[in-house]
């Protein structure tokens, strides 16, 4: 209809918007949505706030010499930080001895091997192992692995020590990693894996020279995150290390028992019913926990520009 | 054999073993074996956990498991119960419920329906997949500052020490902890509904409110409750948040009942916390109580998960 029709029909642009009050409504709703996407803003202000408060009055106030020691014992005033660095790289280590063949391999079997069928039961059975609550795998890691793997193997180690803790975290980071690395290989096409095949090339060939590499940047993000996780994670080191009384003294050995810096935190929060002790106890908590949300900031968005680089490249 | 039996199963493998199979290729047999020995590596120690868990709980499972589940927290092991924990996990499932669905899948529909490409929305979005990396000890300190405060002032009952260390400021922590999980999730189910179902509403005169809430939001429901699924067994699990905020592990206060609404401004544990706290005491039979309050934890979250993940396979296999 061209517009003098229009006219002389008697309507106008007017006519076909919606009633006011039906726009007013339109306009309320995405007023509320928008203030519920608005909350993670206020939420990671808040985060950042809580942390850099009392972190800066530690910073500010603390003897920096007492923050380069032998032992983490905040409530005796030693706040020595290489300690719980030096613990969360050991477990993350560790962890990541099992967690990277472990996920890569899961995920190269399920994304270039399974069949549809075995492929649609030993998925979910996975994600299943990534519903298990730290805890469990804290309390599985001192009950079993610990004593059946770690002291079977040396003799020197104890109940509690970063080993049986870093096998406890890689067991809870396979799944993700085998998610994400998944997704990864999931993302190459197929023309990339046809031609290859169609030169002739074995399917492990195919498997290793082209989606491998074609996948590299994911497979880079799938590590990147798997760390990230595993130096956040704190209860299975907190029940299995044994970084307990809220003392850690230096060790660069997994067979000790130790803490990290998630660990710390949690028994430092723990036990007593107020944080007490050296003047500035409390805050080196703080203090911590700025450390970690910065380490793992810095990890989160370099796995990110790797996730992108996938996206952009096909 | 003649080109139209090709279709025939036998002569198609036989094809393909022609191919592909001429010479045997032990290194490609070897690497399939490695990856598979990767996988299934993982799910035997999931079965040799549950395996050991289960059969650590039974003593206490099979001779008092009404008693082991009504009972309160004890000094001793043969008496202890995990009443208290249980009702604490089920306050904080109802937090998350409430708080972290609601607002979650409202900004997964502003983001995905409403936001233009913008540098705000894009900033948004990055701030969200970076919540969702933050390590779950740190949201302890989030409500420990904040949201105990909060409590405190909304509960003046609760005195001393345990100020505003209430089972609220630990229900707000996890549902504050669960909600970029539940945004992501969402996100993704809503972004996932064909084009068509929105431009059938609008030619049908809908505006962007009705056609969100009569075609998208049904369409999306089955992606977005696997993902708040999910995202509340992470909640019902989670113990180290909980630490900082304030759970007791010994002494809570007065006994209410399992609904009663007063106790959310009362000293609070959770489940994962008395297991934490269990499997740190020595001796045979508190491994046996630890692994039985293990199963009932499992039981609740793996049930969820389970039922989540169920749900997606079916539904993703109905619109293929």
């Amino acid at each position: 209809m061209s517009e003098p029709t229009l006219v002389a029909a008697g309507l106008s642009v007017e006519t076909l918007s919606a009633p006011p009050r039906r726009q007013r409504r339109e306009r309320l709703v995405q007023r509320v949505l928008f203030v519920a996407a608005g909350v993670s803003l206020l939420i990671s202000a808040l985060i950042v706030f809580s942390l850099v408060r009392e972190a800066w009055t530690f910073m500010a106030e603390v003897d920096w010499n007492l923050v380069w020691g032998d032992k983490w014992a905040p409530r005796l005033g030693e706040y020595d930080l290489k300690t719980l660095v030096v613990g969360s790289l050991i477990v993350t280590t560790i962890a990541m001895m099992l967690a990277i063949p472990c996920g890569l391999g899961s995920a190269i079997y399920l994304a270039e091997y399974a069949s549809p069928r075995v492929r649609s039961i030993l998925k979910p059975t996975l994600e299943i192992l990534a519903g298990v609550p730290s805890v469990v795998l804290g309390f599985f890691a001192l009950a079993w692995i610990s004593p059946n793997i770690v002291q079977a193997l040396f003799d020197s180690a104890g109940l509690f020590n970063l080993a049986a803790a870093g096998l406890g975290v890689g067991v809870l980071t396979i799944p993700l990693m085998a998610s994400v690395a998944e997704d990864a290989l999931n993302s190459v096409p197929r023309e990339l894996r046809e031609a290859s095949a169609g030169l002739g090339a074995k399917k492990v060939t195919t498997s290793l020279r082209v989606v491998l590499p074609a996948a590299v940047s994911g497979l880079v993000a799938a590590g990147i995150i798997g760390v990230s996780r595993a130096i956040g994670e704190t209860m299975v080191v907190f029940i299995a290390a044994g970084g307990g009384g809220n003392v850690a003294t230096f060790t660069v050995s997994p067979l000790d028992a130790g803490s990290t810096m998630t660990a710390a935190m949690a028994s430092q929060a723990s036990g007593t019913d107020s944080v007490a002790g050296e003047a500035l106890t409390f805050q080196s908590l703080f203090f911590v926990g700025l450390v970690l949300f910065v380490i793992t900031l810095c990890l989160n968005l370099l796995a990110g520009r790797f996730v992108r680089r996938v996206r952009e490249q096909y | 054999m003649a080109l139209g039996t090709l279709g025939d199963r036998r002569t198609k493998d036989r094809v393909a073993r022609e191919i592909m199979n001429r010479k045997a290729d032990p290194t490609g047999a070897l690497f399939q074996v490695a990856v598979l020995f990767a996988l299934l590596l993982a799910l035997a120690i999931l079965v040799l956990l549950l395996q050991d868990v289960v059969r650590g709980s039974w003593p206490v499972l099979s001779e008092r498991p009404g008693d082991f589940l009504s009972a309160e927290l004890r000094t001793r092991a043969d008496e202890t119960g995990v009443f208290q924990p249980l009702r604490g996990t089920f306050w904080i499932g109802v937090f998350v419920v409430v708080l972290a669905f609601p607002i979650g899948i409202g900004a997964a529909i502003y983001l995905e329906e409403y936001a233009t490409d913008n540098r705000f929305s894009r900033f948004v979005d990055l701030n969200i997949r970076n919540l969702a990396g933050v390590p779950s000890v740190v949201y302890g300190i989030l409500g420990f500052t904040i949201f105990v405060r909060f409590a405190d002032g909304f509960f003046p009952g609760s005195v001393g020490d345990h100020a505003g260390k209430t089972t609220a400021a630990a229900g707000v922590t996890l549902a504050v902890l669960v909600l970029p999980i539940v945004i992501i999730t969402s996100s993704e189910a809503i972004r996932a509904v064909p084009r068509e179902l929105r431009d059938g509403a609008f030619g049908m005169g809908a505006t962007k409110s009705q056609a969100i809430r009569s075609q998208i939001l049904p369409y999306a429901a089955p992606g977005i409750l696997t993902g708040t699924l999910l995202s509340l067994t992470r909640a019902l699990g989670e113990a180290a948040p909980l630490i900082l905020v304030g759970a007791v592990t010994g002494k809570l206060g007065p006994n209410t009942g399992f609904l009663e609404l007063e106790q959310l401004g009362e000293k609070f544990t959770a489940l994962p916390i008395t297991i934490a706290n269990f499997a740190g005491r020595p001796g045979e039979d508190w491994e046996q109580v630890t692994s039985a309050a293990i199963v009932v934890l499992l039981v609740m979250v793996l049930m969820a998960n389970a039922v989540a993940i169920l749900l997606r396979n079916r539904y993703e296999k109905k619109r293929r």
